[in-house]
Formats: C-alpha cells, structure tokens, sequence
C-alpha cells in the first residue's frame, strides 16, 4: 500500500511530461496552438494535484492560501496586460519562475544543514548550481523588465572595468562553491554564493541596449527553464528536470532565431554593448545630412498616392505599436480596398519587442493574418509595389544595412522598401531610429516624410481617402 | 546518490533534444505565444516549491516554500492565460476570412 502512492505519483508526472511535449508541439501550428496551450495547462494542473498528494506535502492551509493569492495575481496581470507590454509581461512572468527555483534550492538548503549531518558532495553542487541560474534569471529578468518599461534608461550601461570586475565576481563565485563544498554547513558562504548571484544577473543584463533587450528576454525564458531543471536535481524530481529542459531548448532556439534575424552572433549581443558605440558613427552622418534635401507631403497627397495605386505594402514598426495607431491602420487599409487598393503588411522578424510581437498587435486590431507577409516572402514583390508605406519602423528598412558596410546595422536583413516605385514614410521627426543610425531612406527621391504622430497621420489620412 | 544525478543527465539530456525537435520551423506569428506559453511551462518549479512548503510547520524552509509557491503560481496561471488571451485573437481571424 504504501508503494502505490509513490508509483502513481510519478506516473502522473509521465503524463504530465508528456501533455507538455504535446502541447508545445501544437503550439507550433497557427490551427492547433490554443489547444496546445490548453493541454500544456492540464499538464500543469496534473502535476500540481500529483504533487498534494505526496506524503511530505502537509501543509494545506497555507499551500492553499499561497496558490490563492499567486493565481489571483498572475490572472489580474493576464487580463490587464496591454498587448504593447507583452514583452515586460514575459520578461516579469520569466524573473518570477527563477526567482521560485531559487527559493527552492535555499529552502532545501536550510532543511539539509539543519536534519543531515553529513551532506554529500552532490546535494550541495545542485543546490549552488539552482541558486546560480535561478538567481541570474530573476535579477536580470527584474532588470529587463525595468529597461523595457522604461523605469531605467534602455541604453546600455558601461563602467570603468565591468569585463575584469564580472569576471572576479565569477571566480569569486567558484572559490565560494569551492568552500561550500568542502563546508557545506556554513550558512555565511551559501548567502554569499547567493548574493553573488543576484548580483550577476544584474550585470549580465546592464549593458544590453534596450533593441537588444528583447533577445535578453528571448534567453532569460531559456534560462528559467534551466533554473526549473536545477531545481529538479536539488530534489531528485523527474518532471521539473524535463519540462525545464524543455523550455531551456525552446528558449535557445527562438534566441537564436531573433539573432539571426539582425544578423548577429548571441555573443556579440551580449558582450558588445550595441548602441554605445552610436555616437562615433552618428556624428559623421549628421554632418553631411545638411545637403540633402527632404520631400514631405501633407496627409491630402499622401492619400492621394495611396488611393490610386494599385498595390500598397504597410510596414508597421513598434512606433505604430506605441502610438496605439494599429486600429487606425486597420481602417486605412479596409478604405484602401474599397477603392480595389490590394494591401500587405510586411513584417520583420524584429519588428515589435519580441519575435511575432508585431503579429499579436495586428492580430489585436482583427488584421486577418493572412495579409502578413514575411520579409523573405515579401521582399521580391517590393519591385512590383506602387506604394510602400512605413509606419514607425526605422531600422528595418534603412538601406545602409545593406550598402554601407560601415554601418553599425551593415549585414542586417531588411525590408527592401526603397525597390517600391514610392514609400511614404510616417514619422515624427528625422530622429535615428532605435539603433542610433541615421536612414537614408529619407534622402531619397522617391521617399516622401509625412510627419506627425503615427496616430494621427493616419487618421488624417484614413479621412482624406474617404473623400477621395 | 550519484546514480541519481546520472538518471537525472540522461533525462536532461534527452528532454532537450525533445525540445529541440519540437520548437523547430515555427512560423513568426506563433513566436511570442510560444514564449508566454512555454515560459508558462517553466512555472513548474511550483511542484518543487510544493514539496519544500510541504512540512506542517514554521520554519525558513516552509516560508521559502511558501514564497516559492506564490510566484510559480503566478508564473503558471499568468502564463498560461495570457497565451490563451493572444491566441484567442488569432482565432477570431480565422473563422472570419
């Protein structure tokens, strides 16, 4: 009998795992996906129920009083999130998970110094290794956080000697293991190793610029996975290992996939502190701007172009997303069809905050998504495309990243929107764009700047083409 | 003891080529769902919390637990219902074209 719980514990865990690898598997497919997200959560709640059952687990009251307040907390923040913070939301969600495999490994910690006499090499190593990863995921997840939502500058910061200064506190951080291991009762070194972790997470995160934030968070998700799986060794526990290495491998895949899309190295993103380095290629092309001249048009002209071409692709930008504009949008495009105007959107992969952030957004303003269209997909047919239209995207269709091979974006792919025959481009002002870069897009004669708020532009223009 | 940290490699392991394999050639307008989604899956570390916030009395350990239990779960169902909010909108489309 007392075989049997124990045994279908762990079974109900298999299934768990299962339900999980299944669900990430329908998450993949736009007609499957919210069923993949449903039985992911009944994996959850399998291993959840399985888990009150074990006999160590007591503690009912409380442990249901603690699940009251966490899923009250974590559903308020589900319902009230704008679909623009999405990333801050992952990113918090993300500090949250390490933040709890860490408490587990310093829970289980305290209660081996205080019950286990001799504590052997192993249990020690997993717990320091769950602190570490759990530490750094919850800091730095806090941080990026912070950096997009704007309550500390998203530039990178940089000090004197922070490459020598990381690395001491990662050595430090061995020699404390080191001692732990052969000490592990001395509770003084275990909060050291503990605030050493806290520590690197912050710096891990510091000098990230706020355009590469999003690869940040993109890694942290793969790291609260990680930090689940240590949690799991700490406890010898099957389900949190792979449902951790799960989304430890899902979580380096889409990093990887948001790397490539700006044509970077995830190492170059971390350690190069991307946008600091603006002001020395900025300063050179301010200088020669003055010469150039800018066509702007009014919203009238602009509709005007828009109305009688054949073919218009929309570029949406995250300043579209910030300014709220992608309703509007939507109803530029309806009117542009009643006119037998044919519209596309293309999106790029960085588009928005985070990878697809850009399609959730035009999915929140009922854009049918069959009108979105990739960068590799869409880019042959700029040629044929009477109007492109940017809305709020500066980087992703700069020219330079292709031409200008001493550009700080050189070799990043890009929407190819100076091949239309005309782009307007939405703007507020001739600002570089996030990476610091100027655009010579603008310069062009085939480029006219309507300038204004993405929001109101648009409207303006979605007024000026029901005249037409 | 050691046995169990290789039993627990050999699942690492295989679990990550798992997931590897999964979460490859996924179109760009499921990538942020699938984060919120499997960062949602990440929230199992509430399990763990669970076992160590399991004693019946009050002790560091029971609090850390406890702690641990509050934020997983918001982890979990934040995650969760989140992914559920966006792909609902998705869905919307589709009946509609």
């Amino acid at each position: 009998m007392s075989d049997f719980l124990p045994t279908s514990i762990q079974l109900s865990y298999l299934v768990a795992s299962a339900l999980f690898i299944v669900g990430l598997k329908k998450l993949g497919s736009p007609a499957t996906a919210r069923q993949g997200n449903l039985i992911g959560a009944i994996g959850m709640l399998i291993a959840v129920v399985a888990t009150l059952l074990d006999q160590r687990v007591l503690n009912y009251e409380m442990i249901a009083v603690g699940i009251a307040i966490g899923s009250a907390i974590g559903a308020i923040m589900a319902y009230k999130v704008q679909m623009t913070s999405m990333p801050q939301m992952v990113g918090l969600l993300n500090g949250f998970g390490g933040a709890a495999s860490a408490l587990v490994a310093v829970g289980e910690f305290w209660r081996v110094i205080h019950t286990v006499d001799v504590v052997p090499v192993d249990e020690t190593v997993t717990i320091v290794l769950s602190i570490l990863v759990g530490g750094v995921t919850f800091t730095g997840s806090l941080l990026a956080f912070a950096k997009l939502q704007e309550l500390v500058p998203g530039a990178p910061i940089t000090f004197a000697f922070q490459q020598p200064i990381n690395l001491a506190i990662v050595i430090t951080f061995l020699v404390g293991s080191g001692l732990l291991i052969a000490n592990p009762h001395d509770p003084v070194i275990f909060l050291i190793l503990t605030g050493l972790s806290l520590i690197l997470g912050i710096l891990f995160v510091l000098p990230i610029g706020g355009a590469d934030t999003p690869v940040v968070i993109s890694l942290l998700n793969s790291f609260s996975g990680v930090a689940a799986s240590a949690a799991g060794f700490v406890l010898m526990n099957n389900i949190l290992i792979i449902a951790g290495a799960l989304v430890g491998a899902s979580g380096i895949i889409l990093t990887e996939l948001m790397c490539r899309a700006m044509n970077r190295t995830l190492v170059n993103v971390l350690f190069s502190a991307f946008g600091s380095s603006k002001t020395a290629s900025g300063e050179s092309a301010i200088a020669n701007t003055d010469d150039r001249t800018v066509r702007s048009i009014d919203a009238e002209q602009g509709a005007m172009m828009l109305g009688y071409a054949r073919s218009v692709v929309i570029i949406p930008g995250y300043g579209m997303a910030v300014a709220q504009a992608q309703h509007a949008v939507r109803e530029l495009a309806d009117q542009l069809e009643r006119l037998g105007v044919e519209v596309k959107y293309a999106i790029h992969p960085v588009a928005g905050r985070m990878p697809g952030h850009m399609n959730v957004l035009l999915a929140e303003a009922n854009v049918p998504y069959t009108q979105l269209y990739d960068m590799d997909d869409i880019n042959p047919e700029f040629e044929r495309t009477d109007v492109a239209l940017v809305i709020g995207a500066n980087d992703v269709v700069n020219p330079a990243a292709k031409t200008n091979a001493s550009s700080p974006i050189y070799g990043m792919p890009i929407l190819e929107v100076d091949k239309a025959q005309h782009t307007i481009v939405i703007k507020r002002g001739m600002s570089a764009g996030f990476s610091g870069v100027e655009n010579d897009l603008f310069y062009k004669s085939k480029t006219m700047m309507l300038f204004g708020g993405a929001k109101d532009a648009i409207t303006q223009l979605v007024a000026s083409v029901k005249e037409l | 003891m050691v046995d169990g940290i290789i039993a627990g490699l050999v699942v690492f392991t295989l679990a990550s080529f798992v997931g590897f394999e999964v979460i490859n050639k996924i179109p760009p307008t499921l990538h942020t769902p699938l984060m919120s989604g499997s960062n949602a899956i990440s929230g199992i570390a509430v399990v763990g919390a669970l076992l160590v916030a399991g004693e019946r009395s009050w002790n560091l350990t029971v609090i850390l637990g406890l702690l641990g239990v509050i934020l997983a779960t918001i982890n979990v169902v934040g995650g969760f219902l989140v992914t559920d909010r966006m792909l609902q909108m998705f869905k919307k489309k589709e009946v509609k074209t």
